[in-house]
């Protein structure tokens, strides 16, 4: 499966051929190597494992240096496996820039989403609280019954509730690609994508692609 | 972290498109693409307000006295690909940055004080 690391630089407006306004996410990607190679018949499964961003080399221990000195890669920080059906097209070392994505490309973007905190009910699920006035006190944001009484006497698990709200691995699929440089690393992606600027993202090719 | 990377981003501005605002009369040509054929479409009106300074989202909304009295307001992008030039017909002295308050008024009330000095 093509993939790239990359960190969200921000958002921004395009103008498309037809003077529509499309609504960006620029991403810096890549430049992304190939760190390791696994097959079915090293490994049990096809995969290739590509790293991003350039690290002194005394952040890294031993083991880690060893590793992408092996693939003869440059000191990198982040490193993801991308699976595949077949046998992967890449060999040790190569060189992964913007460019395994063109311009209308479907692709999944995977990021950590902005934190919330512990969140109550409302922010976190949609839950319309309690009345505002008629003498409510205490109930405006309260998350009302969770359930019936001395039968079932216990609250169905997967009752929503107040909890941890964003800071999760969250993906948005089937975005379309809008602009792709290798040059600047830059690629453009339709839409907004998960994290704060500045957080790492992993584009994927759409693993539910849309009918053409 | 890549202000660079943002900023090669920012639209070329268009050199037919004067520096406005608000209060201006102006005529905007649109070039309006149908089925095969192109022609340019002109709305003249006031420049009431403008939004997003020099970003990339940046917008103008014009308004327009149309027939019977309507008023027809129409808001475009600052680096829209479709509009061909823009032309400054008069400024006015204005004490606002907005100005909406020209929904409410009709006619007369609608007028604009023009400037004695034109600006360079």
């Amino acid at each position: 499966m093509r993939g790239i690391l990359g960190r969200k630089v921000g958002m921004t407006q395009l103008f498309d051929d037809s003077g529509q306004v499309i609504p960006v996410t620029i991403v810096e990607a890549g430049p992304c190597y190939v760190t390791q190679v696994k097959t079915v018949e090293t490994d049990g499964y096809n995969a290739v494992q590509i790293g991003f961003e350039e690290t002194p080399e005394r952040k890294l221990t031993k083991g880690q240096r060893g590793h992408l000195a092996a693939a003869g890669a440059p000191n990198l920080r982040r490193l993801v496996e991308l699976r595949y059906q077949g046998a992967p097209d890449l060999g040790l070392g190569d060189e992964i820039k913007a460019d395994v994505f063109d311009q209308g490309d479907y692709v999944d973007v995977t990021g950590v989403s902005k934190g919330k905190g512990f969140a109550g009910v409302v922010k976190r699920h949609g839950f319309a609280g309690g009345p505002k006035t008629h003498g409510q006190s205490d109930r405006h944001r309260a998350p009302g019954s969770a359930g019936a009484g001395t039968t079932p006497g216990h609250t169905f698990p997967g009752m929503k509730g107040p909890g941890q709200m964003g800071n999760k691995r969250v993906t948005v699929q089937n975005v379309q690609v809008a602009l792709v440089d290798p040059d600047r690393n830059l690629l453009a992606i339709k839409g907004s994508v998960p994290g704060p600027r500045g957080g790492l993202v992993l584009v994927r090719e759409a693993v539910k692609k849309p009918r053409a | 972290m890549s202000n660079a990377l943002m900023n090669s981003l920012q639209p070329e501005a268009n050199p037919n498109i004067p520096q406005i605002r608000p209060g201006d009369t102006v005529r905007v040509y649109q070039r309006i693409t149908e089925g095969r054929n192109q022609r340019i479409q002109i709305f003249q009106g006031v420049v009431i307000a403008q939004r997003g300074g020099k970003t990339p989202g940046a917008t103008y909304t014009v308004r327009r006295t149309a027939s019977h009295g309507v008023g027809v307001e129409r808001t475009f992008p600052l680096y829209s690909k479709t509009v061909e030039k823009v032309e400054v017909l008069r400024n006015a002295k204005v004490r606002r940055a907005q100005l909406y308050y020209l929904r409410e008024r009709q006619g007369k009330a609608a007028r604009l004080k023009e400037k004695r000095f034109l600006r360079t």
